[in-house]
C-alpha cells in the first residue's frame, strides 16, 4: 500500500470535516494509506499572516518539522489554506537563510526543508489517474463548475503547472467523474475569505457572485478544494438572493468519491447545507438516503430542473 | 532616470518593506491593475494603488493616512494584485507589513476592529489549545465585538450536522506552541 503523510488542519475537524471524510474515503479506496501527522498544529491562517510574520511563518515550521521527524517524505494537506502556508513557508526557508536561522530558534527544533506538500487537486488528480482508475464506475454525468479561488489558483511557486487566471488541474478529475466540467468567469474569484464572521456582507456579495456565475454558465453544481470556500459557498447561500440559491457546492473529492460509487454519507454529503441529495441520490446510491438525513436543509435544488 | 527619481526619499517604513519583501514600492508606476482586479476595493478607503502611491512620496502625511486606513484591513489576501502586478511587485506582502506596522502603532481604525478582533480571537485559541477550535474562537470574538448574535441560526444546524465539535481539541506540544508565540511575539515590539 502507497503511504502519503496527512495534514488535515483544524478546519477539518469541523466546519470543513466533509473534506476529511471523502479525502480518507477516496485514499481508502485507492490503496493509498494516509498517515497522519502526529501532534500537529494549527497553520497560522489568515490571521498569523495579518498580523506577525515571525508566526505565520513559524507554526507551519513546526508541523514542517514534525513531518519530517516522522520520516514523511510528502503530506497532503487538503485544505486550501493550509497547503498554501506550508507549501510557502518551505519556499520562504529556502530563500532565506537567515528566516530559517531565525524561525529555528523562535521554535527550537530543527527542519530540513525535504517535505513536499500536496494540495486536494494534485492528490485526486493522482488517484484518478492511479488507485481509483478502475473504480470509477459511476459516470455522474454532470456539468460540473470547478471552484479554485485564491489558493489553489495563485502563489507563485506554491501552485505550480497551472495558469493562475485560468487552472485546469480539476478538469481530468471531474471528466474521470464522468461529469463535464463548464467553462466559467469566477473560477478564480475570492469568495470573501476568511471574513465570514467579520465582514459577513462582503462574504455573501463575493459568493453570490461566484454561485450565480457557476448557474449562468450551466453548471449542476460547484466543486471546491477549499474549506473556506465551502463553507462560504454553501452555509451562506440563505443569505442570498435568488441568484445564489440552491447551488450544491461539493468537494473534489466527494465527487471523485460518489464516482467510485462510495456511499454520499460517508463522504459527507448529508452534511451541507445545501441539499446535494437530488445529485448524490439518483446515480450512486438510490433509495438508500433518507429525506431525514437532509437535516434541516431547507434549499432544495434541482440539478438539470432549473 | 532611475526609478527613485521619482520620489522625493525612502521612508522608514519603504525601507522596512523593502528588507521584508523585496518590494520597491518606487517601482510602482500607477497602472492600477492592482485596484481593477481587487475584489475588495468597494469596501476600501484607500485603494491597493493609492497605498502603493502613499509610500512612494515619502511624506508623513500620506504614510499616517495608511496606517489608518480600513483597507489594510479589508484585504483578503487573495492575492490577485500580486499575481497581475506588471511590475512584478507583491502588495498582498505590502499590506501585511503595514498591518503589523498599524498594529505596533496602534493606529487600527475603529471600522476595523471586528476584522481585527476575528484575528486576534483566532490566534488566541491556537495559542492556548494548539489548533483553531471553532467555540472558543467564537465565544472571544462575541465578547470582544459585543456582536452576540453573529450567527448564532448556523450553530445549531452545525452541530446536528457534525460540523461544531463540542470539546475543543487540544494538541500535546501546547507549550512548544505557546513559546512560538512568545518568541514571534517580540517581533511586535521591534
Amino acid at each position: 500500500m502507497k503511504a502519503c503523510g496527512y495534514y488535515p488542519g483544524c478546519s477539518l475537524a469541523g466546519g470543513g470535516v466533509e473534506l476529511d471524510l471523502s479525502i480518507r474515503e477516496v485514499s481508502k479506496a485507492a490503496g493509498v494509506d494516509l498517515r497522519e501527522i502526529e501532534d500537529w498544529n494549527c497553520c497560522g491562517a489568515t490571521a498569523a499572516h495579518c498580523l506577525n510574520h515571525d508566526l505565520a511563518v513559524a507554526l507551519p515550521y513546526r508541523v514542517l518539522s514534525l513531518a519530517e521527524e516522522q520520516g514523511l517524505a510528502e503530506v497532503l494537506a487538503p485544505c486550501a489554506a493550509c497547503f498554501s502556508r506550508l507549501k510557502g513557508t518551505n519556499l520562504r526557508l529556502a530563500r532565506s537563510a537567515e528566516l530559517a536561522g531565525r524561525v529555528r530558534a523562535v521554535v527550537g527544533r530543527p527542519y530540513g526543508g525535504g517535505v513536499k506538500i500536496v494540495n486536494v487537486n494534485e492528490f485526486c488528480g493522482r488517484l484518478a489517474a492511479g488507485g481509483l482508475k478502475d473504480k470509477l464506475s459511476k459516470p455522474l454525468g454532470l456539468k460540473v463548475a470547478g471552484y479554485y479561488g485564491c489558493l489553489l489558483s495563485r502563489g507563485e511557486g506554491i501552485v505550480e503547472g497551472e495558469d493562475p487566471e485560468n487552472p485546469s488541474a480539476m478538469d481530468a478529475v471531474i471528466r474521470a467523474a464522468g461529469c463535464e466540467p463548464v467553462s466559467w468567469n469566477f473560477s478564480t474569484e475570492c469568495c470573501g475569505g476568511g471574513f465570514s464572521m467579520s465582514k459577513t456582507e462582503a462574504v455573501v456579495e463575493l459568493s453570490a457572485a461566484v454561485l450565480a456565475d457557476a448557474r449562468a454558465a450551466g453548471a449542476d453544481l460547484v466543486v471546491t478544494g477549499c474549506p473556506m470556500c465551502h463553507s462560504n459557498l454553501d452555509m451562506r447561500q440563505r443569505s442570498m438572493g435568488s441568484e445564489g440559491r440552491g447551488m450544491p457546492v461539493l468537494y473534489l473529492s466527494e465527487l471523485l468519491g460518489l464516482a467510485c460509487g462510495l456511499k454520499p454519507e460517508a463522504l459527507g454529503l448529508n452534511r451541507h447545507f445545501t441539499d446535494a441529495g437530488p445529485i448524490a441520490s439518483p446515480l450512486s446510491v438510490r433509495g438508500e438516503r433518507r429525506p431525514s438525513e437532509c437535516g434541516a436543509s431547507r434549499n432544495t435544488s434541482t440539478p438539470g430542473g432549473r | 532616470m532611475s526609478a527613485h527619481a521619482l520620489t522625493n526619499r525612502e521612508s522608514l517604513l519603504a525601507a522596512r518593506i523593502r528588507e521584508e519583501t523585496g518590494v520597491k514600492v518606487a517601482e510602482c508606476y500607477q497602472c492600477g491593475k492592482c485596484t481593477a482586479g481587487c475584489p475588495m476595493a468597494r469596501w476600501m478607503d484607500i485603494s491597493p494603488n493609492q497605498i502603493m502611491r502613499n509610500l512612494q512620496t515619502g511624506d508623513e502625511a500620506d504614510e499616517n493616512r495608511l496606517l489608518s486606513c480600513q483597507a489594510l484591513w479589508h484585504c483578503a489576501g487573495c492575492l490577485t494584485c500580486t499575481q497581475r502586478c506588471p511590475k512584478g511587485l507583491d502588495p498582498a506582502a505590502v499590506m501585511d507589513v503595514l498591518r503589523e506596522a498599524a498594529r505596533r502603532r496602534g493606529t487600527v481604525p475603529a471600522s476595523a476592529r471586528k476584522v481585527l478582533a476575528f484575528h486576534e480571537a483566532f490566534l488566541k485559541t491556537v495559542e492556548d489549545f494548539g489548533r483553531m477550535n471553532e467555540w472558543p474562537l467564537v465565544a472571544r470574538y462575541k465578547l470582544a465585538t459585543g456582536d452576540l448574535f453573529a450567527d448564532v441560526l448556523l450553530a445549531p444546524e452545525m452541530l446536528l450536522k457534525g460540523k461544531l465539535p463540542i470539546v475543543p481539541h487540544a494538541i500535546r506540544g501546547r507549550e512548544e506552541v505557546r513559546r512560538i508565540f512568545r518568541e514571534s511575539r517580540k517581533k511586535e515590539k521591534r
